[in-house]
């Protein structure tokens, strides 16, 4: 006894068997428009789920670069200068916490001081300090932060650059620690 | 027994599984930048709720898939 064709079949393969009796690629690029487009919806349709998982995936990863960053531990208090090395209204760039982290320390005023990071919080570039214009500028893509509290001003950057906070024993400037923002 | 659905009902849940699965893939992108921007500025309070959230957007879109493919296996 032979299978029935299924009655909404428009396409009749050439061995005349039903749909579901046909080989995986004739099932996946039928011929007829209705069947078509059902086949391209549930494609991609699976493709979305795939994009989906993709998805939940990243966001474990950041799940786990947060356990390693936080295993990490906290910075070394690292001496940057003697207070008087550095004149009011200018920059000095230095190291922290590690070799190559680039930060620039800025002072303001006869008892302030700032310091940041200068890896830009658009894409990492790094930033020029810029105090006759009280401003950190990013040359990759015009961003530009305000020099007094590293928050962005203009440009694509969104983030505040990390400080870095300070502390002051015996005349000299320290760098004891790296805080991320947000806002 | 399964149901057996016709070519215009099974296209016409197929558009209603892709607007769901749609609708939680643009939310799950959300989530994936929110909680990238959270982290690179050290808030770490997200983290957990958006992963969560995250695979509960999966694993319903899973569903929905396995629904589809359920439907399939019925007709042949």
């Amino acid at each position: 006894m032979t299978a029935q064709p299924d009655r909404e079949q428009i396409t009749i393969a050439p061995d005349g068997r039903p749909n579901s009796e046909q080989p995986r690629w004739r099932r996946d690029f039928p011929i007829d428009w209705p069947q078509d487009n059902y086949v391209a919806r549930r494609d991609f349709t699976r493709f979305l789920v795939l994009t989906s998982f993709a998805f939940m995936v990243g966001q474990f990863w950041i799940v786990f670069q947060n356990f390693f960053r936080a295993r990490r531990g906290e910075s070394p208090i690292q001496r940057i200068a003697r207070v008087d090395e550095v004149p009011i209204g200018s920059v000095l760039t230095f190291s922290y916490p590690r070799e190559h982290d680039q930060c620039v320390l800025v002072r303001l005023g006869e008892q302030s001081f700032v310091a940041f990071s200068r890896e830009c919080t658009h894409l990492s570039c790094s930033v020029v300090p810029q105090p006759d214009n009280r401003r950190l500028y990013c040359p990759c893509h015009e961003g530009v932060f305000d020099i007094a509290s590293g928050s962005p001003i203009a440009g694509p950057p969104r983030r505040p650059l990390a400080r870095i906070t300070l502390d002051f024993r015996q005349g000299a400037i320290y760098a004891t620690g790296v805080e991320l923002r947000v806002l | 027994m399964r149901r057996r659905f016709t070519r215009e009902q099974k296209t016409t849940i197929i558009y209603g599984i892709l607007c769901i699965v749609l609708i939680l893939v643009v939310l799950q992108l959300w989530l994936l930048a929110a909680t990238m921007n959270a982290y690179l500025g050290g808030d770490q309070s997200v983290i957990w709720p958006a992963a969560l959230a995250s695979l509960g957007c999966f694993a319903l879109n899973a569903g929905l898939l396995r629904y589809l493919f359920a439907i399939e296996r019925a007709q042949a």
